[in-house]
């Protein structure tokens, strides 16, 4: 096994963790997180991919790399208006809990 | 290096404590971007270490300090274990899906590069990875430009009525004698040589306007924490023509490839290089813009 290949399994495993984060954690700041953790993981996979496109002298193909950049740029956009919201959320009702108000009906999800 | 990775992943999920989680991701975002380096990409690295490591660790510790008392709250939200089996089993279908994917990658793998390195030629640039941004794929730039304007609009629509078109964020007191207000009075000239150089020499090494832009951006906001300069309010005009002036002088130049080349974002070969700069000096100035609004946040005050 390649280093490529290990880290492009290591990316994997970073998307399911941040997956998983994303999913179970209660606090909308964490969940921010894990999307970004979970959005790292399959940049990295465009990496690994790029590293393996290696030709033309180049170290890895140059599509990929700039799709990433692109790619980092529209995450970093989403997490600021993402994080704003959740502030104006905090501002406006002093809690930060996604959870409903009424607790009969939490795990059916409705309200 | 893997395993640092992945250990620092997992105390970010499971770790109780919100602010040690913005503080581990942080470090994992630097982490990140060294495994960049290892896949050779050096400009996706820079932009890694400016925006997926700084911008987000500054904006996710900011966030997680003024949302401290919710840090534990008094009826503690339990997720059910059902949902926590379900989704750890969901997650790991996903990481397995995604690994076999890696595993079974074609041999030889696939390659736009020599199409890239053709089109080189006519830019007149060096950097490959800076010509596909310009030139190859310059439509997606330009959308990302666009996402983040819009992205700009959306944090400035959040604003309450009473501070509707106002400044950002609090105002800091200056601390005159403050270690912040003296970096913030001895970093900026250094920060904005480096952040145009970035910028400059992406054309033929490694950099980029979006690591120098959040060069920029960064010791804007540093002066604005310091007190040394307020933010401007939101309904300033100059400021709205600084937002813009990226995105419109490169939808002018898009729209001039169909008059004097053959295409919408096409550029005369003799005309590539001094196209591409006039592109990058205003987008320079409004991505810096951008993202220093975006790390600001939603207006507060008149």
């Amino acid at each position: 096994m390649t280093p490529v290949t290990l880290l492009g399994l290591c990316s994997a495993a970073l998307a399911g963790l941040g997956l998983y984060g994303m999913v179970t954690h209660p606090h909308p700041l964490r969940k921010i997180l894990a999307f970004n953790l979970f959005g790292s993981g399959v940049f990295l996979l465009f990496g690994v991919v790029a590293r393996r496109g290696a030709a033309a002298d180049l170290g890895g193909d140059p599509v990929l790399q700039a799709l990433t950049i692109t790619g980092l740029v529209v995450a970093f956009a989403a997490t600021a208006l993402a994080v704003a919201l959740l502030l104006r959320f905090f501002d406006a009702t002093g809690t930060a809990t996604l959870a409903p108000a009424a607790d009969h009906d939490a795990d059916s999800g409705n309200p | 290096m893997v395993v640092l990775l992945l250990v620092i992943a997992v105390f970010a999920i499971t770790v109780r404590s919100t602010f040690a989680a913005v503080i581990a991701f942080a470090a994992y975002g630097l982490l990140v971007a060294v495994a960049w380096v290892r896949l050779q990409a050096v400009d996706v690295a820079l932009t890694e270490a400016a925006i997926g490591s700084g911008l987000t660790g500054v904006l996710l510790l900011g966030a997680a300090a003024r949302l401290r008392a919710t840090d534990q709250p008094p009826r503690p939200e339990r997720t059910a274990p059902g949902l926590r089996a379900s989704a750890a089993g969901v997650s790991a279908a996903v990481a397995a899906a995604l690994g076999a994917a890696v595993w079974f990658l074609p041999e030889p793998a696939p390659t736009l590069a020599p199409a890239a390195v053709a089109s080189i030629d006519s830019t007149g640039l060096g950097n490959p990875v800076t010509a596909v941004l310009m030139a190859y794929r310059a439509a997606d730039t330009l959308l990302e430009k666009i996402v983040l304007v819009l992205a700009v609009v959306g944090v400035w629509s959040l604003a309450p009525d009473r501070a509707w078109g106002g400044r950002p964020g609090t105002l800091y007191r200056p601390d005159a004698d403050g270690v912040l207000s003296f970096f913030a009075r001895v970093l900026p000239p250094f920060g904005v040589v480096i952040g145009i150089y970035l910028m400059w020499t992406a054309a033929d090494h490694p950099g980029g306007a979006f690591p120098g832009g959040t060069i920029l951006a960064a010791m804007w906001v540093l002066a604005m924490m310091a007190g040394l300069a307020d933010a401007p309010p939101v309904s300033s005009v100059s400021l709205r023509w600084l937002v813009l002036a990226g995105p419109v002088v490169f939808s002018a130049v898009g729209f001039l490839g169909m008059a004097i080349a053959d295409a919408f974002l096409a550029y005369p070969v003799a005309f590539a290089k001094p196209l591409i700069v006039a592109i990058e000096i205003p987008m320079l100035l409004s991505i810096a813009v951008m993202l220093g609004m975006l790390l600001a946040g939603v207006p507060q005050r008149r």
